[in-house]
């Protein structure tokens, strides 16, 4: 009883320590969310955010409808598909490479935070530099090594300006997979894996039987973070190729920020903002459905 | 349960009155203002900070504005003067979301001439009507004040009355062969041939093309040369007519025959400056101030001493029209935020930044709004400041009588984005000029009737 009383004392202590805190960080984060909902139901031209006409759902109705969104949808999936994909195989390998302590294992694991330290805006000046036609590495190299007879003009092609917008991504972000999965290794048992190397499993078998099963957990919390950072790019875009050429590389968080603040359509924009928040609520679940095991997460 | 009962209520009141908070209208109107107050005799004065936004980019370079301001601070010793200097294509969206609160993160911004009517109409902008002395209304070009003012209201004022110009490296010129530079777009497609013939360039012309207004400035310029026109009397969208279509069809081809560099679809001002100040055109198309820089400047170019100005060339077909040239106004001013408590100090200050000797001692790197600095002996002094100005002032004085502005309407930005991707679509082949020039000019359309 003694201890059941204390216990209560103790939680009660607890949530009166906690509540300030979280009052502060509900009431700044629902501030925003629950002014951007009523601003999505106005027409509200930036410039005068009191002058707005209520519309209901209109901008909702008009976005759906929109041909423009749809086809910035698909190229967000796209380009979210594609770079966490290639982050997460990336990552995973790196991960296992470092796990078997290869020489200089432990200088490795330090240059892999450098990429992820780089902030998003110098990573997309450096690569816009690299991507260059005319003083650019990337065409300096491949020349170098023949490869290429004369420089090509990169970002000048929609669909090669996405990948090459993806590849300065993923050299950006896959080391934040990378460390996460390294750490999940280092806690599994070592034991495991010794006793399938005893019952005979190859490195693959021992890998995918008994490694990736263990990872879930770990590869669940990169998916869903790395997802939905991916989901609204925006910076690394802006300073590449700033949407361009003939908007090939607009992301949904991009077509918002051209009609929030270039167009001055706040309500249009704020619709926009809720809409990308249900899409990547929609994944983040869909991850979860598929991935979450409660059983495995304690291990 | 009793605790977590009191901490759902007090949750809720708190998220409440958060919501209302923030979904109370917000308002940009000026707020009362507090105007630089009389201070009694022998008090001290208040120290007042002002924060001025502006770009970094064509024009000044950040230590002239910077340099500026300090000798204003050591005029004004109460004030003092904060610098934020962003990209010209970040701009308009920084001076939009700073004005959504009141008082607005800036003071002063600069304003180029096509955001006027848009930021007017919103109300962002301080009426300085009454404030214009005789000297500034007769001294600064005519031009200068058709930036600035709208619907008889003039909102800031003028600052480097500027162009796009023609450069051309006059040594690899030589080597191909010609004494003078083209005066059309066509003999420029023959010399281009020559000299890539004779290996001397891979590409002799860069553009900024790239989806940004620097594209729509070209355009503007290569229109006008070929007898178009931007929008018509009436103000209805023509440059998806026949000499608009003919236009983007040269652009197309004249990367099709490797006369322009392909990178132009993707580059900016300033990346034509690099590149044509590699020595890898031979012609470019650009601001004033890429001359000071490419010509004087070492630790800026390899081609220091071989670039030379000339008038914009024009089409064959604007040629038999009588134009002789054609350029776009590219003119920008400085202007006081209307919910700005320091209003009267910023107005100083941007009197200061555009005073006739400031703007003539800075001439290099942006030619001036006063036409009294272009007469009589005035005109030498301008020259005299710099060796640049000894080119690039009589090249301003012949050109900017042809500089064609854009509409002055408070949906430009937006159908300018519609124009920048129908050009982006026709340069990168996704449509045919007439396709994505007449969708341009149909959103443009919607955009009219929509603000009427």
């Amino acid at each position: 009883m003694a201890t059941n009383s204390l216990r209560k004392q103790d939680a009660k202590i607890g949530v009166l320590l906690v509540i300030p805190s979280l009052l502060i960080i509900l009431g700044i984060t629902l501030q925003p969310v629950l002014s951007t909902l009523y601003l999505s139901f106005f027409e509200t031209p930036l410039s005068k955010p009191s002058g707005g006409i209520f519309i209901g759902f209109d901008n909702y109705l008009n976005i759906l409808k929109d041909k423009v969104f749809w086809a910035t949808i698909w190229r967000t999936v796209y380009f979210t598909v594609v770079s966490v994909g290639i982050e997460l195989i990336l990552g995973i390998a790196v991960a296992q490479l470092i796990h078997s302590h290869p020489p200089a294992w432990k200088l490795l694991r330090t240059c892999l935070i450098i990429p992820w330290a780089v902030p998003t805006v110098v990573n997309g000046a450096m690569w816009r530099w690299i991507y260059s036609a005319d003083y650019g590495a990337l065409n300096a190299l491949l020349l170098k090594f023949g490869i290429i007879d004369h420089y090509i003009a990169w970002l000048t092609n929609p669909i090669t300006a996405m990948n090459l917008v993806i590849l300065a991504d993923i050299w950006h972000s896959f080391p934040f997979i990378a460390l996460i999965i390294q750490a999940a290794l280092a806690s599994i048992p070592e034991d495991l894996d010794e006793a399938a190397s005893v019952d005979g499993a190859n490195a693959l078998q021992r890998f995918f039987s008994i490694r990736l099963p263990l990872l879930r957990s770990a590869i669940l919390i990169a998916l869903v973070i790395r997802t939905v950072e991916a989901f609204r790019v925006f910076d690394i875009i802006y300073v590449i190729t700033r949407g361009g050429p003939a908007f090939g590389t607009v992301a949904i968080s991009f077509l918002t920020y051209f009609e929030t603040f270039t167009y001055g359509h706040v309500g249009k924009g704020s619709a926009l903002s809720f809409l990308i928040s249900l899409f990547t609520l929609g994944m983040a679940m869909i991850y979860i459905r598929f991935l979450y095991k409660p059983e495995e997460s304690r291990l | 349960m009793k605790i977590w009962s009191k901490f759902i209520v007090c949750f809720l009141v708190i998220a409440i009155l958060a919501g209302m908070v923030g979904c109370s209208p917000k308002t940009s109107e000026p707020a009362a203002p507090a105007e630089t107050t009389e201070q009694p005799a022998g008090a001290e004065p208040e120290q007042v900070t002002i924060r001025v936004l502006t770009m970094q980019q064509a024009g000044y370079p950040v230590e002239v504005v910077n340099e500026i301001a300090e000798r204003f601070m050591a005029d004004n010793p109460n004030v003092k003067v904060e610098t934020e200097f962003v990209a010209y294509e970040a701009l308009h969206d920084k001076i939009t979301t700073a004005m959504a609160t009141t008082p607005p993160a800036y003071d002063v911004v600069l304003v180029d001439d096509i955001w006027y009517a848009e930021f007017s109409n919103a109300g962002y902008l301080y009426d300085v009507s009454d404030k214009i002395t005789d000297e500034m209304k007769q001294g600064i070009f005519p031009s200068g004040w058709e930036i600035t003012t709208v619907d008889s209201k003039v909102y800031g004022l003028p600052w480097g009355i500027d162009g796009m110009y023609f450069f051309y490296n006059e040594k690899i010129l030589k080597e191909a062969g010609f004494d003078n530079p083209p005066k059309t777009w066509e003999e420029l497609e023959e010399m281009s041939q020559v000299i890539k013939d004779k290996g001397l360039v891979e590409y002799p012309m860069v553009w900024s093309w790239a989806q940004a207004e620097a594209s729509i400035c070209t355009l503007v310029a290569l229109l006008f040369g070929n007898g178009g026109t931007f929008v018509d009397e009436a103000g209805n969208p023509a440059f998806n007519n026949t000499e608009g279509v003919e236009v983007v069809q040269w652009m197309v081809d004249s990367i099709d025959k490797g006369y322009t560099n392909p990178a132009s679809i993707s580059y900016l001002e300033e990346d034509v400056r690099n590149v044509f100040s590699q020595g890898k055109a031979v012609f470019a198309v650009n601001w004033g101030y890429m001359y000071q820089m490419a010509n004087f400047e070492p630790e800026e170019s390899i081609i220091n001493g071989q670039v030379n100005m000339a008038l914009m060339p024009v089409f064959k077909k604007g040629l038999e029209k009588g134009i002789e040239t054609a350029t776009i106004n590219g003119s920008m001013g400085w202007s006081v935020a209307n919910a700005s408590p320091n209003k009267e100090i910023g107005w100083e200050f941007i009197k200061f930044m555009t005073s006739k000797p400031i703007q003539d001692e800075y001439s290099k790197y942006s030619t001036p709004a006063w036409q009294t600095s272009y007469e009589g002996e005035n005109l030498e002094k301008l020259i005299s400041y710099s060796e640049a100005n000894k080119v690039l002032i009589p090249n301003y004085v012949k050109q900017i009588p042809f500089a064609h502005v854009r509409p002055k309407v408070p949906y430009y930005s937006e159908a300018s984005l519609a124009l920048q991707l129908a050009l982006q679509q026709a340069l990168t082949k996704q449509k045919t000029p007439q396709e994505a020039l007449d969708e341009a000019a149909a959103k443009f359309t919607e955009l009219q009737e929509k603000y009427q």
